[in-house]
């Protein structure tokens, strides 16, 4: 009956060449390998991948110099949008973005974070998080919500001894530097292909040279919630996005 | 009636991770018996009414699956 569909011309959808063929090394289901891809996605679809320079940082995702095909360089913790503000100011010509977690970005990083968004560096930062330290075992991050366990805070996270979560994407968006600061999730097809128009449209505003571009993806971290992915995926639903609602918290004014 | 697809599988990529099946309008896909090269129940085409909606390949971390459609 069916004659074979598997044809160059029926063609619909394959891996981009923006990414490389290396396995990634993260858990299965973890939310950062589909960010990589929608990032490397909406690079290949604008057709900047020479002109597009990455920083990674220190965490799960410290080896996503291994996986997109651009151009990238390390940064030591903490510190991406300091090293991705030189290297806009030298190549004022390119595309430059740093994809940080948040441990990196609203832990160690805050300051680099803030005076980068404050300052309005024209360059984009890609914020995956996750409420918890992946790589490290699960410790409690400052995004931990509060009542959430994790390997550091094994009875829930307490606000009277252990702090407030925090909410850096809102801090940000707070900044007269920020330009555009929104929040997706990358958990449901719906949700990718919000999450990459917010990518594109994120990453077309940096040729505006108006101030930072901050895209917030808040994910799952199985290994880290000792869940199955499918497990995670719905209670993030059900306990991150109360805390971290999804959608646009500052859109540039026309 | 919709338009036929028909999906291709990288084994041994797939982590088994599930998160796609749930998003098979048409029930294609469900994770296998049999595990890869490194040890993960990978993700295995049941039948044949797969409609290329590309909603698995959307939605899966690894990039495993390529789609295609009739035209």
């Amino acid at each position: 009956m069916a004659e074979n569909l598997i044809k160059p011309e029926n063609l619909v959808y394959k891996k981009t060449s923006v990414m490389t063929d290396k396995v990634m090394h993260y858990c299965p289901g973890c939310g950062h390998g589909t960010a990589h891809r929608i990032l490397a996605e909406v690079i290949d679809e604008m057709g900047i991948q020479n002109e597009t320079i990455g920083v990674a940082p220190v965490g799960c995702s410290v080896l996503a110099y291994n996986y997109f095909d651009v151009d990238m360089t390390e940064a030591a913790h903490g510190r991406a949008p300091a090293v991705a503000t030189g290297i806009r100011r030298v190549f004022p010509e390119k595309y430059v973005f740093t994809y940080q977690g948040d441990g990196d970005l609203a832990a160690i990083g805050t300051a680099e974070t803030i005076h980068a968004c404050n300052r309005g560096e024209n360059i984009l930062i890609v914020f995956i998080n996750n409420g918890i330290y992946g790589m490290t075992g699960g410790q409690m991050a400052p995004t931990t919500l509060e009542g959430m366990k994790s390997s550091t805070s094994p009875r829930g996270r307490d606000i009277k001894t252990m702090g407030n979560p925090l909410k850096i994407t809102e801090l940000v968006a707070q900044l007269p530097g920020s330009y555009f600061v929104t929040r997706q999730s990358v958990h449901t097809p719906g949700s990718v292909r919000k999450a990459k128009r917010a990518i594109k449209k994120a990453m077309e505003y940096q040729k505006l040279n108006k101030g930072t571009c901050l895209v917030e993806i808040v994910s799952n971290c199985n290994s880290g919630w000792k869940m199955t992915p499918v497990q995670a995926n719905k209670w993030m639903e059900e306990n991150m996005f109360p805390f971290f609602p999804l959608g646009d918290i500052k859109v540039p004014q026309e | 009636m919709a338009k036929r697809g028909d999906i291709v599988i990288d084994i041994e990529r797939c982590k088994g991770c599930g998160v796609c099946v749930p998003f098979c309008p048409t029930e294609t896909i469900a994770l296998g018996p049999e595990v890869n090269s490194k040890g993960y129940n990978y993700l295995v085409k049941v039948n044949d009414t797969c409609t290329g909606c590309t909603n698995c390949a959307v939605v899966c971390p690894d990039a495993v699956i390529t789609v295609y459609r009739e035209k």
